[in-house]
C-alpha cells in the first residue's frame, strides 16, 4: 500500500460510490463482495492506525530531542564571530613545469608585429623557458564590499615582481540586467580573453591570443566595463568598456578621455540537457604611439620600426560543451575555436637607434625614413577537449595564422616583409585527483616561426588552494 | 503616431501577470515551491536529478534565466559553489544577489549534519557548513517550506495570502504523509548499509539507517579499486544488507560492491525528476519502496 493511495482512498470514499445500476442478484453478490472488501480494509487500516500512534510518540519525543538540539545549534551560530571573518575569500594557484624545446634566442612569431617590442619578442620572458621552470604564482583576494559592491584583486607572482593581473570593483544593485565594473578588468571579448592561465585546457595560450595581446594572452586594461543581460531565455549580453588604452597593440599615451574602445556581444543557450552554447563577436579600436619593434633590413642588418596609428580587431568566438544528461562528472566534450582579423594603419618610421648603418641610415648619421603602414592579418585555433573519466581528459588543438597583407610604403624597400602562414598542433592530456589538483602532459609541433619546426614537450601542474572559485562558461 | 501612443500606454498601464518567478537551483526547491505557490509561480530549475549540482557549468541559459528571476532558492552550504555565484554577479540582477530578499538558502533553515569539527581538503570534498544533502529528508521540507513561504509571502505581498494557505494545505498533507512512511519504513530500523557518496546523511537519520561504509574513499573523490577491496573484507564483519547510490551516480562501483559482497545495488532517485520520482510524493514513496525491496 502506498501512502499517496492511502490518503486518496479515504479521501475520496471509492468503496461506497458504486452505482446502483447491475441486476439484483449481481449487485447483492457485489455488496456482499464489497462489504468483505470493507471489513479486509477496515481490519488493516485498524492495524495500521495503531501502528501510527506507535509511530507517533516516537515522532513527538524525535521532534523533542530535535528542538532541542536546533536550540543548542542555534547557540554555538550566536556566538561572537572573530574579528577576522569578514577577511576576503583567499585562493592560492601553484603552477609549475617542465618544458623541452629547441633554444631560439628570439622567440617571434614570423610575420607579426612583436607585442613585446624592445626586449626582443619576449625572449626572456617565462613562455622562453627550458627545462625546469616555476610559471607565475596567482593570488586571488575576493568579497563583498557592502551591500551594493564586490571587489577582487589577482596578483600573478614571480621572481623580484608582483603584477595585477585585475583589479576591480563591481556593482550588481542597478539592476535591469545591466552590470558595472571599474578598475583593471580583463576585456570581455572573444572567449579565452577572461580565462587565467590556471583555466587554459593547454600549457599555452593560442597562437591568435599570443600575437594579438602579446605574452599575457590576454587584454586587460584600467578602465570600464558596462555590460547587459537581455531579458530573455536565450543568453544575449551586450558589452562595452573603454580604458587607457595602454596595452597592445596600443600603447600608454598619457592622454585625458578614453584611449580605446571595445565592443562585445556573446549569445548562448541550451539545444537540449546535454549540449549548451555560446557564439559572440568583439571589437577593439585602439591607437599606438611610438610603437617599436625590432625589424630586420634587407641587406640582414637589425633596424628599428615605431608605428603611429590605429589598430582594429575582429574576434569571433564559439564554444559548446556535451556533456551526457547535462552532468559533465564522468564524460562531457568541450569544442571550441576563434578567428580573428586586425586591421593597422598609420605610419612607420624606420630607425638605426644602434648605428649599424642599415638601408635607413646608410651613412652612419641616425637617419631614418618614414613610410606609410597598413596591415590585414587574421588568424584562429580550433580546440577539442574530451573527458573519459572523472579524472582523466585529453585534447587536440590546432593553430593557424596568416601574415596578410602588408604594406610597408617606402620602407618596404628598406626592411624585410615577412609573408608566412605559422601554424601550431597541440596534443594533451592531464589527469585531476580532483577538481583542485591537475597535472598535465602537451606535446606540440611548433611552425610557428618560419624555417624553424620546433617539437615541444611540456609537463605541467595547476593546484588550487584556499577558497573555491567559481568559474565562467 | 496618435494610436501608437495609446497602444504603448495601453501595455505599460497592464496589471503584471504570472506573479513570482523562481530560479531554483536544484529540482526538489524547485518542486516545493510550486507546491506552495502554485500558480502564482513560475519556476524555472537550474539542474536535473540527473545531474550533480556540485559540478554543472555556469551555462549562458542559467544567466539569462537568472536576469529576470524574482527568488533564487539554493540549497547553500557550499553545494553550488562552483557555478552559482557567477550565475548571480553575471545576471545583473540584483534582486537575487547573496544577502538580498530574492536570495533563499534552504539549509539555513533546517539542523545540519556532518558539520566537520576541522576543514581540511585532505578529508575530501569537505563542506565547512555541513552535509549539504537536506533533501534526503521529509522533514525538512516542513523547516524550508514554512521559511520559503514567508519569503516568498515577502516578495508577492498582494499574493501572501495564497503562499500561506499553499503552504498550510503541502504541510498537512505532507505531514500526513510522513507518518505513513515512517510506518512503512520501520522495517528498516538499525539496518546497515553501505553508500557509494556520502550522500544520504539526513535519510538515514530520518529511517534510522546505519552507514557503516562509503565507496568513495573520501567524499567526492571517486572509488578506488584499492578502496572498494577494502570495503569489502569490511563488510564480512559489519555486514551491511545493500549498498546505495544515486541516480545521476555511475553505476560501476556499486554494481561491483553488490556482486563481491552478495547484496542488492539500490538506485534512489535522489531529487524529482528521476525516474519514479515525477514529483515530492513519488520522491519518498520511491525512496521508502526501493530501500524496502532491498531488505
Amino acid at each position: 500500500m502506498r501512502c499517496t493511495s492511502l490518503i486518496v482512498l479515504a479521501a475520496t470514499g471509492v468503496l461506497a460510490s458504486i452505482p446502483a445500476s447491475a441486476a439484483d442478484a449481481d449487485l447483492k453478490a457485489l455488496r456482499e463482495e464489497i462489504a468483505q472488501m470493507k471489513q479486509a480494509y477496515e481490519q488493516r487500516i485498524k492495524a495500521l492506525e495503531s501502528r501510527l500512534e506507535k509511530a507517533e510518540t516516537t515522532v513527538v519525543k524525535a521532534e523533542a530531542s530535535a528542538t532541542e538540539a536546533q536550540a543548542s545549534a542555534r547557540q554555538v551560530a550566536a556566538r561572537p564571530a572573530p574579528a577576522n571573518a569578514f577577511n576576503p575569500e583567499i585562493s592560492l594557484i601553484l603552477q609549475g613545469r617542465y618544458k623541452d624545446m629547441k633554444e631560439v634566442p628570439e622567440r617571434i612569431i614570423t610575420g607579426f608585429w612583436p607585442a613585446a617590442g624592445h626586449d626582443h619578442g619576449g625572449g626572456s620572458g617565462e613562455a622562453n623557458q627550458r627545462g625546469f621552470s616555476l610559471d607565475h604564482s596567482e593570488l586571488v583576494f575576493g568579497a563583498n564590499i557592502d551591500p551594493w559592491w564586490r571587489g577582487q584583486l589577482m596578483l600573478g607572482v614571480r621572481d623580484e615582481e608582483v603584477e595585477v593581473e585585475e583589479a576591480w570593483v563591481q556593482t550588481l544593485a542597478i539592476g535591469h540586467g545591466i552590470g558595472l565594473k571599474g578598475g583593471r578588468v580583463r576585456s570581455g571579448l572573444g572567449y579565452l580573453n577572461e580565462q587565467h592561465p590556471h583555466a587554459w585546457d593547454f600549457s599555452d595560450a593560442p597562437l591568435m591570443y599570443t600575437v594579438m595581446f602579446g605574452e599575457h594572452a590576454s587584454y586587460a586594461q584600467d578602465g570600464l566595463q558596462l555590460k547587459w543581460v537581455a531579458p530573455t531565455e536565450t543568453f544575449i549580453e551586450l558589452g562595452a568598456e573603454i580604458g587607457r588604452g595602454a596595452e597592445f597593440p596600443g600603447t600608454d599615451r598619457n592622454k585625458n578621455g578614453a584611449g580605446n574602445a571595445t565592443l562585445f556581444a556573446h549569445v548562448g543557450g541550451d539545444l537540449d540537457a546535454s549540449n549548451n552554447w555560446r557564439a559572440g563577436v568583439s571589437y577593439l579600436r585602439t591607437r599606438a604611439k611610438d610603437r617599436e619593434a625590432h625589424f630586420e633590413d634587407v641587406g640582414g642588418l637589425e633596424a628599428q620600426g615605431v608605428f603611429d596609428g590605429d589598430s582594429r580587431t575582429w574576434i569571433a568566438d564559439f564554444v559548446w560543451k556535451w556533456a551526457p544528461e547535462g552532468n559533465p562528472k564522468y564524460r562531457n566534450f568541450k569544442l571550441q575555436g576563434e578567428w580573428f582579423q586586425r586591421r593597422e594603419e598609420g605610419t612607420l618610421n624606420c630607425l638605426d637607434e644602434v648605428l649599424v648603418g642599415n638601408a635607413c641610415d646608410p651613412g652612419l648619421v641616425g637617419a631614418s625614413v618614414l613610410s606609410d603602414y597598413k596591415t590585414r592579418q587574421s588568424g584562429w585555433y580550433l580546440q577539442g577537449v574530451y573527458q573519459f573519466t572523472p579524472n582523466l581528459r585529453a585534447g587536440l588543438r590546432y593553430d593557424r595564422l596568416d601574415s596578410g597583407h602588408r604594406d610597408f610604403g617606402i620602407n618596404a624597400a628598406n626592411l624585410v616583409v615577412d609573408n608566412y602562414n605559422p601554424s601550431r598542433s597541440s596534443l594533451m592530456a592531464d589527469y585531476s585527483w580532483s577538481e583542485f589538483a591537475r597535472v598535465r602532459l602537451q606535446f606540440a609541433q611548433d611552425k610557428s616561426m618560419q624555417g624553424v619546426t620546433d617539437n615541444q614537450v611540456t609537463l605541467q601542474y595547476i593546484m588550487s588552494l584556499g577558497a573555491h572559485g567559481a568559474h565562467k562558461f | 503616431m496618435k494610436h501608437l501612443m495609446l497602444v504603448l500606454f495601453a501595455i505599460a498601464s497592464m496589471p503584471a501577470v504570472a506573479a513570482l518567478k523562481v530560479f531554483a537551483t536544484v529540482p526538489e526547491w524547485g518542486a516545493l515551491a510550486r507546491e506552495i505557490g502554485g500558480d502564482q509561480v513560475q519556476v524555472f530549475t537550474a539542474t536535473t536529478a540527473l545531474q550533480d549540482a556540485h559540478h554543472v557549468d555556469a551555462r549562458p541559459s542559467l544567466i539569462a534565466r537568472a536576469r529576470s528571476a524574482d527568488l533564487l532558492i539554493a540549497t547553500g552550504a557550499e553545494l553550488e559553489v562552483g557555478w552559482l555565484p557567477v550565475v548571480q554577479r553575471e545576471s545583473g540582477n540584483p534582486r537575487i544577489q547573496s544577502g538580498q530578499a530574492g536570495y533563499f538558502e534552504a539549509a539555513g533553515a533546517v539542523r545540519m549534519l556532518e558539520v566537520p569539527t576541522r576543514l581540511d581538503r585532505a578529508d575530501g570534498d569537505v563542506h565547512a557548513a555541513g552535509n549539504p544533502h537536506i533533501q534526503t529528508d521529509p522533514r525538512n521540507f516542513l523547516a524550508v517550506g514554512e521559511g520559503l513561504a514567508a519569503r516568498m509571502a515577502q516578495l508577492d505581498p498582494a499574493n501572501a495570502s495564497a503562499y500561506r494557505s499553499g503552504y498550510a494545505a503541502f504541510a498537512d498533507r505532507w505531514r500526513a504523509q510522513i507518518k505513513c512512511w515512517e510506518v512503512q519504513a520501520a522495517p528498516l530500523k538499525g539496518v546497515a548499509v553501505v553508500s557509494q557518496h556520502k550522500a544520504w546523511a539526513y535519510l538515514y537519520d530520518w529511517l534510522g539507517l546505519r552507514e557503516v561504509a562509503a565507496l568513495e574513499p573520501k567524499p567526492g573523490v571517486e572509488p578506488s579499486l584499492a578502496h572498494l577491496a577494502l570495503v569489502r573484507d569490511q563488510a564480512a564483519t559489519s555486514r551491511p544488507r545493500m549498498v546505495i547510490r544515486a541516480a545521476y551516480n555511475s553505476a560501476r562501483p556499486s554494481e561491483w560492491f553488490a556482486k563481491e559482497a552478495k547484496v542488492p545495488a539500490v538506485v534512489l532517485p535522489f531529487t524529482v525528476g528521476a525516474p519514479e520520482a515525477a514529483d515530492l510524493t513519488a520522491l519518498f514513496e520511491t525512496t521508502v519502496q526501493r530501500l524496502l525491496k532491498g531488505l
